[in-house]
């Protein structure tokens, strides 16, 4: 199913007059290839869709000596979290790749391998979380993850995931941060959708991330104690807010990477990413694989002679406030693109924009909130080209916003349709 | 079985420590004891991969009784811990990235909860991937560090905290203890052994067994719980050596599958003069003898040591169950 990446699947497609200069890859292979190029150590794993050909490349990959790794499969993703955790305090450079359900069950150990400052590495495979069950992608999953110490770094294209998996070990190894980190890609759009990847070259790569160097691994001649208890919630207080301050200094640690990145491969990555900001007066917040249709349907805007613009989320954590707050002043309207829901609240990343927002001067009049493709639910350049028009509609009408939630007629004809099936009606 | 051993009196076990005095754990506490006594076999280079419980608190920053490397991972995956370490070394000794004096003994220590309870899937796991390394139960039979609330360990008629012995509920615990020997042994562990701080070197001599053997080696410890129990703290070990001569605590090892009693309770006490000692047994006893249920547990002793001894050729003198009903003192 998978490609074995360095010899099969690195054919360059010559398509129309495009000439395709990379191999053609699916996320998951991009992720794969990553953690290959980084020189991981241990893969320890557990199967979930949509994140399973992730593990299932890697095993190849370590079986036929193409990938000098020990992988590992455990029986839960608990046990995975765990078993990686450790062996990164052990001195290990660690991958591993989950999804969904699979985030969910291991968020206790996402918090303890943060708090073990111990930097490994987490590919999560957005898709939608239980119930009702569902396979195709939204953010809840990795959004669960949101608060565990994690720092977050996602990807809208298969070259991406590839390149901020080793953006992402440069972070997290850095001593200034020593925090674990979460690649995510979407579902589906990503994991099982080829794209052309330029790989790095092994040998820059080696330049680019060094051999992880721990700083106090477990070993026989200095023993250490990791995962203490502590009693006193000042002592508790003093840990949590070194967590704190070592996340928000990875924003930092990520831009001289990325400047070196950008040296040594020529393509540039920062925590946020514009398109069409310039003089754009209606900006749409987004993430993941869907920007790419938020980019089409800001074309068709500014076909319309609308100044339309976007900002993609590059990194959530650390939240680049900073980064958000200089590029949304003075825009009229801005919206943000949920894909995953907090149900009783809304969309999850909203309050976030909308802090960032807060005390910023000449900050937009309006924030509107928008969720939208959850369960990976087809989203039309329509439905993005309907929250342009609301934007302007608040802009014009001066009215408070009023959050949407996206579905088309068509849709909810279908649902109504279902439901009358599932009452026997039909 | 006769096999060569540096163990074979009490005068044999090492006067090394590798656990200071003075640490935060109850006085009295069998948990402690054992976990001294196995690290003085396996020697310095250890490293103890935890699960919530007993043992947790006494690793508390800035400070740790222990001399060797710890590891507090959650509650239900100290297991999984242990691979993580043990294949961390095992690929940075075959890269060279660290020399082979870095190797050490890969040992879970947790509790019984963690082991019969919340954990037994990430055990699972680790002994069907014939993970080598060392797993330490210390079974105080009851979530001991919470205060005492039961466990799939808890033995019939005990009362724990969230199962009291009431006028309706006269037993306390009416479910059975869990056979976490049996459990381990049937997943294939090549080495699965009980252990009783009152045996010395019954205990070494396993220990020692199980660094000769690669893969999962199983050990479940008796805990004497003074607090959870109910006894004077200076009475531990006595009363393990009571639990041993009673029968309620075999000693026994399994060495790929084969189960042998290591010592053999030729005539057993009988088991009211166990329960006796305890409080967390004492509604079998007071206001009115529970004289049925100090039977029934008589009965089911005397029923595991018949079919023991005649599974493995020996005999055992088991008490009347009905002995138990007439008042010893």
């Amino acid at each position: 199913m998978h490609d074995g990446m360095p010899t099969q699947g690195c054919h360059p497609v010559q398509g129309g007059e495009h000439v395709v200069k990379g191999k053609l890859l699916t996320g998951n292979v991009a992720a794969a290839a990553g953690a290959m190029l980084a020189r991981v150590d241990y893969v320890p794993a557990y199967p979930i869709t949509p994140q399973t050909e992730i593990i299932e490349t890697i095993a190849d990959w370590v079986r036929e000596g193409k990938m000098d790794s020990r992988f590992v499969q455990l029986e839960s993703e608990h046990s995975m979290l765990t078993a990686a955790g450790a062996a990164s305090l052990a001195g290990a450079r660690v991958f591993t790749a989950t999804s969904s359900q699979g985030m969910l069950y291991t968020i206790e150990m996402l918090y303890n391998v943060s708090g073990w400052r111990a930097p490994m590495l987490l590919a999560n495979v957005s898709r939608g979380v239980a119930a009702p069950i569902v396979l195709e992608p939204d953010h809840n999953d990795v959004l669960a993850a949101r608060d565990s110490g994690f720092l977050q770094f996602h990807s809208e294209t298969c070259q991406e995931v590839t390149d901020l998996v080793l953006l992402a070990y440069r972070v997290a190894e850095d001593r200034r941060v020593m925090l674990p980190a979460i690649v995510n890609l979407d579902g589906f759009y990503l994991s099982f959708t080829r794209e052309q990847v330029i790989l790095p070259e092994q040998k820059k790569v080696d330049g680019f991330l060094p051999p992880y160097e721990p700083v106090t691994p477990i070993r026989a001649s200095r023993p250490v104690s990791r995962g203490s208890s502590v009693f006193e919630g000042f002592l508790y207080s003093y840990f949590r807010y070194n967590q704190h301050g070592a996340a928000l200094k990875a924003k930092e640690v990520f831009q001289e990477a990325a400047r070196e990145f950008e040296g040594l491969f020529g393509r540039s990555y920062g925590p946020v990413e514009g398109y069409m900001l310039d003089d754009a007066d209606y900006v749409i917040v987004m993430s993941n694989s869907f920007t790419a249709l938020g980019r089409q349907a800001i074309k068709r805007m500014r076909e319309r002679g609308v100044k339309a613009g976007l900002l993609k989320l590059i990194m959530i954590r650390p939240f680049p406030t900073e980064e958000i707050a200089a590029l949304l002043r003075g825009r009229k309207v801005v919206a943000v693109f949920d894909q995953n829901l907090a149900p009783g609240s809304g969309g999850i990343l909203y309050p976030e924009i909308a802090g960032a927002l807060y005390h910023v001067r000449g900050r937009p009049n309006a924030i509107l909130p928008v969720v939208g493709a959850l369960g990976g639910k087809q989203t039309s350049a329509k439905e993005l080209e309907a929250v342009f028009e609301e934007m302007m509609a608040i802009d014009r009408e001066g009215k408070t916003p009023t959050p949407m939630f996206l579905m088309r007629e068509e849709e909810l004809g279908r649902v109504k349709k279902m439901v009358s099936v599932a009452e026997g009606k039909s | 079985m006769a096999t060569a051993t540096r163990f074979r009196t009490l005068k044999d076990m090492p006067t090394v420590d590798y656990i200071s005095p003075g640490n935060t754990l109850c006085a009295g506490c069998g948990g402690i004891l054992a976990v001294r006594i196995f690290h003085k076999v396996l020697g310095p280079n250890v490293a103890w991969v935890n699960a919530a419980g007993c043992m947790t608190v006494t690793m508390s920053y800035p400070l740790s009784p222990l001399k060797s490397n710890w590891l507090y991972t959650a509650f239900a995956s100290a297991p999984a811990g242990a691979q993580g370490v043990r294949d961390a070394l095992d690929v940075l000794i075959a890269k060279g990235k660290i020399p082979t004096t870095e190797d050490m003994k890969v040992v879970v220590v947790t509790g019984d909860g963690a082991a019969y309870d919340i954990g037994l899937q990430s055990t699972a796991g680790a002994i069907d991937r014939q993970l080598d390394f060392y797993y330490l139960c210390y079974d105080n039979e009851a979530y001991g560090n919470t205060g005492f609330q039961v466990s799939s360990s808890t033995p019939y008629g005990s009362a724990t905290k969230t199962t009291p012995a009431t006028a309706r509920f006269p037993v306390g615990n009416v479910a059975k203890k869990k056979d976490l020997f049996e459990v381990w042994r049937s997943m294939k562990a090549p080495y699965v052994a009980t252990l009783a701080n009152s045996h010395g070197v019954d205990f070494l001599r396993k220990v020692e067994k199980g660094m000769g053997i690669r893969g999962p080696k199983l050990y479940i410890a008796l805990a004497a719980c003074p607090t959870g129990w109910g006894f004077d703290s200076r009475d531990s070990v006595e009363l393990e050596k009571l639990a041993v001569a009673a029968g309620v605590w075999p000693l026994k090892e399994s060495v790929n599958g084969v189960v042998r009693h290591t010592i053999v309770p030729r005539v057993l006490t009988p088991v009211r003069e166990y329960l006796k000692t305890q409080d967390r047994f004492s509604h079998l006893f007071e206001p009115e003898e529970n004289a049925g249920a100090i039977a029934a547990i008589q009965e089911s002793i005397n029923g595991y040591w018949i079919e023991a001894g005649a599974r493995e050729g020996f005999q055992v003198k088991v008490p009347e169950p009905t002995q138990a009903k007439t008042p010893s003192s």
